[in-house]
């Protein structure tokens, strides 16, 4: 059986600071090695302290996940000696003698599935490499951005539960929805949420893939090791327990090394740190000011707009698409045609050019305006998807029918007039569509070209069948 | 006294220039015996800010300090005796100097130190040894040796050492001066270069009792940069303690592990405070047999973690840059570390490694417990727990530093406070040979007032204070 585990980084960057010093969380784009202070440097001498509020993000996911929550907050430093590390060890948290976690045992359902969560860590993340040829295999020296150097992360381990690569991505993509329901992470930004992924087939050692940069790319990871692993054993070849890499432009993974034992981190409780009592009231506080979790926001989507539970679902496994539909329903009110027009055209579109929901400049009015006038009969369903990437690029709906004359056509003797010429071109097609249905789409799509798909299309079938019977 | 200095500076009898011209010279004369500095200050950068700060005012206006070079000081090198740390210049100051910049002081220079302060005799600075004012082939104590003999050779009157296991009380003890290690919390660390974050404390040093309690009150005080701080409330000043009716237990397994000669002075110390009044009882401290082990393993461990900063990267020494991020790593250390600090680092990984871990650390800690426990029931009926302060007399230049056992063994009397996070203090207790012997006095969590205030009536009845060498 193929078993797969995640460990998901979450970068803690609705933080205002880092985790344990008061330096901005938020440094993208900043020059390098700008957003530093002795503590994120590891100065001689530098204390860190902790941002309480990231202890506060803690507890929501933890919540979230269905995990138990520790009593006491402790910090462990585990130890390795490697460039980035700012004092040759990180502060983070152990599940092991004299230390505990966060949180553990939780469970996260995916599409009817448990996938246990082993547990959650608090930890500051390192600095950042930069390799001059931008690969560390060719590079002769390796360049050091502490930007990154401290700010928070949350470590997310799951059991080896998840049985495919569709799951995995599926897991990934409800965390990230949870993730930004709880205004825990800025998930579109670059880096924010990592997932090192341990998979291991029948027959075969568990392989750990560092380092993978999003859900697509954790189901196109899991897809090529399965495929690896599986042709390698059937060939005779045993599968090593090792760390490899995913090449995100060839679309491999490549061995980084051997896993011949455990690494000895040398864990023990960082004395910086004192012990912070967690107590039921203050997790009980933190629940109450929680915001509604993405599985919630659906029942509340089935039951406040009576749209289907599939439609709930799919809207809100990305926030901003759930927060775009409650927005434009504000304006709208046949919500099931809403959603439907964001789920199967709006998403889709962007989703086919890689575009986010944030890159959309279409406003909830537009989108409110766009479909009344398609229930109005203003303008036809063929219309609305041809304008819509208009609107996405912040187009007024009123004003491209206008400016292009896309209002419909609802005048029968108008179609029918163009329909009998089209059918007196497309005589054999017009005999076929007799017996065909699909010839006679095929004749209603030929008209909706020549009125440029505003021929109103229940008049124009109509028309259409009237003419073929009467041949 | 440092009152004399302040009125004299204030009313204009004595100018800033004389008086930091009157301590150049007497620098002049026996620093090259003494080698109590690592960095000394430009002389003429010294008279300015004695100048800017006799005017600016505040309770310390314009009086010279001495700063143990563990202490972080913005723009002056902070070396640690250490090659590691010898260009390292900080960024930043540690908090305690601030609060004394704050309150007039001007530091004159950085004082040597056993390197990373792990030694107590200032013989393992990578800048030479510092000797002892009152027999220059003797060793002043350590770590904070530097700063006991600045005093004890009437450079100043004020300095600041740090006290991991008794690196303040020992040089006290062995230069007939006063220190003290305050209660765990009550001064920040922040700033100061750790050996072991959980034992140690930056603490006062000074010539005598009423200075002490001055500077301890202007350094101590709840630090949000430090989040081992706490907040509390000094006593007022002045510290008038009646000894008369004070509980006094003296511990006599201590005692009896002590030199003869050391012995009779403490017996003879117990008689002036019975005279005054306290109630004299002879106890047992228990447990003194498993002290000093707990001891180094716990300041081993964090040793070997706090020390894992030094790799040539970011600061510090990096003769070695070419090859392998590893092979450059270890070349640095090698070669940047000294003796002594290797070997502390080396039994401090070994303790945290899988299995052993448990195994000492774990127990050490059991350990540490169980003599805080003890303590708190002596508390119950001691105000005082008194011995003396080093077992030994003065060692001679070479005579333990080879011996690490028996140098460790030097620190009986001293690590129990550091382990049990009480204060205690050292005073001069009386001479045998010319050579000062130092009595100990251990108080309750928080009792540094009382601590200092006894030191303040007991000074006038021994008569041994603002003592200087006669080198
Ligand atoms: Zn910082």
């Amino acid at each position: 059986m193929t078993k797969i585990g995640l460990e998901v980084h979450v970068h803690l960057n609705t933080l205002r600071t880092k985790l344990f010093c008061s330096c901005s969380a938020c440094y993208v784009g900043k020059d390098p090695n700008t957003v530093t202070c002795p503590v994120c440097l590891g100065l001689p001498g530098a204390i860190p302290v902790l941002n309480e509020e990231a202890l506060k993000k803690a507890i929501m996911v933890a919540v979230a996940l269905n995990c138990k929550i520790a009593p006491k907050l402790l910090f462990t430093r585990k130890h390795y000696f490697y460039p980035d590390m700012a004092k040759n060890y990180q502060i983070s948290q152990y599940d092991g003698p004299g230390s505990m976690a966060i949180a553990k045992d939780g469970i996260v359902n995916i599409s009817g599935e448990n996938v246990r969560i082993r547990r959650i860590n608090i930890e500051e993340d390192p600095a950042k490499s930069v390799y001059p040829t931008g690969s560390m295999l060719n590079s002769n020296y390796t360049l050091l951005d502490y930007n990154r150097s401290g700010v928070g992360l949350l470590e997310i381990v799951t059991e080896p539960d998840i049985t495919g690569a569709k799951e995995a991505r599926i897991f990934m993509e409800k965390l990230r929805s949870i993730l930004e329901h709880l205004n825990v992470c800025d998930c579109e930004m670059e880096g924010s949420m990592r997932a090192d992924v341990n998979i291991s087939v029948e027959g075969g050692e568990r392989v750990e893939v560092k380092n993978v940069g999003s859900s697509k790319d954790v189901e196109d990871v899991i897809k090529y090791e399965i495929a690896r692993q599986r042709a390698a054993i059937t060939q005779g070849i045993k599968i090593l327990r090792e760390t490899r890499h995913w090449d995100n432009d060839r679309k491999v993974t490549i061995p980084i090394r051997l896993k011949e034992s455990e690494e000895d981190y040398r864990y023990f409780p960082d004395p910086d740190l004192p012990p912070y009592e967690i107590s039921d009231n203050y997790v009980k506080a933190i629940i109450s000011e929680m915001p509604e979790l993405p599985d919630n926001r659906a029942k509340r989507f089935v039951k406040q707009y009576e749209i289907t539970e599939y439609d709930a679902n799919v809207l809100v496994m990305e926030k901003a698409l759930a927060d775009f539909f409650e927005k434009s329903a504000k304006y709208y009110n046949n919500y099931k045609k809403l959603a439907n027009l964001l789920i199967n055209d709006y998403l889709r579109w962007l989703n086919d050019r890689n575009l986010k929901i944030a890159d959309s400049k279409a406003t909830p009015e537009s989108i409110a305006k766009l479909m009344k006038m398609l229930d109005n009969e203003k303008i036809t369903i063929k219309i609305v998807k041809q304008i819509l990437p208009e609107i996405i690029d912040g187009k007024d709906p009123e004003e491209i029918v206008k400016e292009r004359n896309l209002i419909a056509i609802t005048d029968r003797s108008y179609i029918e007039r163009i329909a009998r010429e089209v059918i007196e071109q497309e005589k054999e097609a017009a005999k076929a569509a007799k017996n065909d249905p699909r010839v006679i789409n095929y004749l209603i799509g030929k008209i909706m070209k020549k009125t440029s798909g505003k021929a109103d299309p229940i008049y124009t079938r109509e028309i259409v069948l009237q003419i073929i019977n009467e041949l | 006294m440092i009152s004399n200095i302040l009125e004299k500076l204030k009313t204009g009898n004595i100018t800033p220039e004389e008086y930091v011209e009157k301590t150049f010279e007497r620098i002049k004369k026996v620093e090259e015996k003494v080698n109590a500095f690592v960095t000394l200050r430009n002389k003429e950068e010294v008279i300015k800010e004695v100048e800017e700060k006799v005017k600016s005012g505040g309770r310390l206006a314009g009086s010279l300090i001495a700063i143990k070079d563990a202490i972080s000081t913005k723009g002056i090198r902070t070396t640690c005796s250490s090659l590691m740390l010898s260009d390292y210049v900080p960024p930043y100051d540690a908090t305690v100097i601030e609060k004394l910049k704050k309150e007039g002081a001007v530091i004159i220079g950085k004082t040597n130190m056993d390197e990373f302060a792990m030694g107590s005799t200032t013989e393992t600075s990578y800048f030479g040894p510092t000797r002892n004012p009152w027999d220059i082939d003797r060793t002043p104590g350590g770590s904070s040796g530097g700063s006991a003999a600045a005093l004890a050779a009437g450079y100043v009157e004020l300095a600041l050492g740090s006290d991991t296991g008794g690196s303040i009380r020992a040089p006290a003890a062995f230069t007939a001066t006063f220190g003290l290690k305050p209660s765990y919390g009550t001064v920040s660390r922040y700033g100061l270069i750790a050996y072991a974050n959980s034992l140690e404390q930056i603490g006062p040093m000074a010539k005598n009792a009423e200075d002490l309690g001055i500077l301890y009150s202007i350094i101590s005080g709840e630090d949000w940069r430090d989040a081992t701080t706490i907040k509390f409330s000094l006593e007022k000043e002045p510290y008038e303690i009646p000894v008369k009716g004070l509980r006094i237990g003296v511990l006599s397994d201590i005692m009896e592990m002590s030199d003869k000669v050391v012995k009779g002075s403490i017996e003879n110390m117990i008689n002036k405070f019975s005279s005054e009044g306290a109630t004299i009882d002879y106890t047992k401290l228990g447990y003194a047999e498993y002290a000093l082990p707990a001891y180094y393993i716990i300041a081993m461990s964090e040793a070997s973690s706090n020390l894992a900063r030094y790799d040539g990267v970011r600061y510090g020494f990096s003769k070695y840059n070419q090859g392998s991020w590893v092979e450059v790593y270890s070349k640095n250390r090698g070669e940047g570390f000294g003796k002594e600090v290797k070997r502390r680092i080396l039994l401090g990984s070994f303790i945290l490694s899988a299995g052993y871990y448990e195994q000492f650390y774990i127990r050490a800690l059991k350990v540490r417990r169980l003599i805080k426990s003890n303590l708190d029931q002596l508390f119950s009926k001691y105000d005082v727990l008194l011995s003396p302060t080093m077992p030994i007399l003065p060692p001679r230049l070479g005579e333990v530093i080879n011996d690490p056992v028996k140098m460790y063994a030097m620190d009986i009397n001293t690590v129990i406070a550091n382990l049990s996070a009480i204060p205690a203090l050292s005073m001069p207790a009386g001479f045998y040979n010319n050579l000062p012997i130092g009595v100990q006095m251990m108080g309750r969590y928080l009792s540094d007032s009382l601590l200092i205030g006894i030191s303040i009536y007991m000074e006038k009845v021994t008569n041994l204070y603002d003592l200087t060498a006669p080198t």
